[in-house]
């Protein structure tokens, strides 16, 4: 077949490239939807009851009957919120857990964005989703709301110090803030049979990575902003229809993006052990896999554990999961200086 | 203009427009967002130069951190009636005498230096992170060190404003 002579090679990339990004943002917001099923079922399954099985095979039509319900709710903005605000937070919320996904390599092939500072970028953008959350909380106008705001606010601070420094270790043996580039460096096994991945190398980083990951995506036992005994529903008790939906699915995407994150970063990404040259597919399962198993995992430590008090929270977070992360940065860092070639030249 | 000037002009267009919507903004939250705007143009300003590292230092430390901790204490502030009219009982036109004066002495070197002809075109070479941190711990060792232990002064108060007596 013979293309017009203005179709460019360049051209025909860009279109790829435009498509391939959209399938993989349409394909986390589903799953990130159909998450909500998974929750409610396995939940159930841990708490001896049946869940949502009415709906479709399986109950899984009832994300549909959920979202079609949420769409046609009346979308109320109190008349004594800061409307400009009170409208752009779910939208904050929304993007920035999106654009988080962004710098995810799903395999050596398929990604989005191949930045040279991924890991910077979901700092950034983890910093940046914290504005959804307050400005949530300040517009509504409501004690609850802003009470919800303020804690969130500090947690996520407090949170995403030791994250960064904790993800640092990580990036000193991988020499990159790429992530692409930290995948590859986890491919090799240790004395044939240990798979070279982050989690053993860095296991100190991945003991306090858990934890923030749970405070980023204010998920229980981080849940505090939206404590129910306590603050009603925290900083979206004002919210209802589309806009509390937005909020809503905003978290089950965090939550999808963390766990792609903690397969990228400390099991290897789309790494297959013992297999050289995966190939795509396999690669694509094996990404999928561990990452499904990080979802179920989220899924299960709500299940499992109560929610602390805040006072709790922050003290571990400055007094145990902060020195960790510290000591892990330099012991890796002495670890690097002492076996790189050349280190006293 | 290549791709890059464009960039350059576009965002710097937003930083200067938003960070003048700060000053004017009444609400003071509604200021500190433009200013996380503005904030946000200078970052794409430091990539349409080439400087990534410094683009996602800024977007981290100053709009992720800083701005957060700002809104926060601002937002707790339910100031009311009173105290905007005690405000705009202080931003009489006299008072803008002063500042106006010290902005008017920095614009010198400014143009100064826009007028000199030292000009490199926008993005030639990208400055990584490796390069951000060779130069910070080769040449400018000392400003580093200065500022580790500015920094410390800062944790050593922090502590002891923090102790329970």
């Amino acid at each position: 077949m013979d293309l017009p002579s203005w179709i460019t090679q360049e051209m025909i990339d860009i279109a790829i490239k435009v498509v391939q990004t959209i399938v993989i943002l349409l394909g986390l917001v589903i799953s990130a939807a159909w998450m909500i099923w998974l929750e409610r079922r396995l939940l159930a399954l841990w708490q001896d009851r049946y869940g949502p099985n009415r709906v479709g095979p399986f109950g899984l039509g009832q994300v549909i009957a959920d979202m079609l319900k949420i769409f046609f709710k009346e979308d109320w903005t109190p008349p004594f919120a800061d409307k400009a605000m009170f409208w752009i937070a779910p939208a904050i919320a929304m993007a920035m857990m999106m654009l988080g996904f962004l710098v995810i390599p799903l395999t050596d092939t398929i990604w989005v964005g191949d930045l040279n500072i991924g890991l910077l970028f979901f700092l950034a953008i983890a910093g940046l989703a914290v504005y959804a959350v307050i400005l949530g909380g300040w517009a509504s106008n409501s004690k609850y709301a802003l009470l919800g705001g303020v804690r969130s606010t500090a947690q996520t601070i407090s949170y995403e110090v030791f994250m960064g420094i904790s993800l640092m270790g990580v990036v000193m043996l991988a020499g990159s803030f790429n992530l692409r580039e930290i995948v590859h460096d986890q491919q090799a096994t240790w004395f044939g049979f240990i798979p070279q991945w982050n989690v053993f190398a860095q296991f100190l980083a991945f003991l306090v990575w858990v934890p923030a990951a749970l405070a980023v995506t204010h998920r229980t036992p981080f849940d505090l902003p939206e404590a129910e005994q306590e603050l009603v529903q925290g900083y979206h008790t004002e919210y209802s229809s589309m806009k509390f939906g937005m909020f809503m699915v905003s978290e089950y995407v965090g939550i999808v993006m963390v766990s792609a994150l903690t397969t990228t970063l400390f099991f290897g990404g789309w790494d297959v052990p013992f297999v050289e040259n995966e190939g795509w597919f396999l690669s694509f399962l094996s990404f999928t896999g561990k990452t499904f198993f990080f979802m179920c995992a989220y899924i299960l430590v709500r299940a499992a554990l109560p929610r602390p008090r805040y006072d709790q929270i922050m003290a571990a977070g400055w007094k145990v999961c902060l020195p960790i992360s510290l000591v892990n940065l330099l012991g890796t860092a002495a670890v690097i200086l002492w076996t790189a070639p050349g280190a006293t030249a | 203009m290549n791709l890059h000037e464009i960039a350059f002009y576009f965002f710097g267009f937003i930083a200067v427009v938003s960070t003048i919507l700060v000053i004017v903004n009444p609400n003071p939250v509604h200021g500190l967002m433009y200013l996380v705007v503005s904030l946000l143009a200078v970052a794409s300003v430091f990539f349409s130069l080439g400087a990534p590292f410094a683009a996602m230092l800024e977007v981290i430390v100053y709009a992720g951190a800083i701005m957060v901790l700002f809104v926060f204490v601002v937002m707790m502030l339910n100031l009311g009636e009173t105290v905007v009219k005690q405000e705009q009982a202080w931003l009489k036109p006299g008072t803008w005498i002063g500042p106006g004066i010290l902005c008017a002495a920095l614009l010198f070197p400014i143009l100064q230096l826009l007028l000199d002809g030292h000009q490199t075109p926008a993005g030639v070479k990208e400055v990584d992170a490796k390069a951000v941190g060779v130069a910070l711990y080769g040449p400018y060792l000392l400003a580093v060190e200065l500022a580790s232990m500015m920094l410390t002064a800062g944790l050593v108060a922090a502590y002891h404003l923090g102790k329970h007596d």
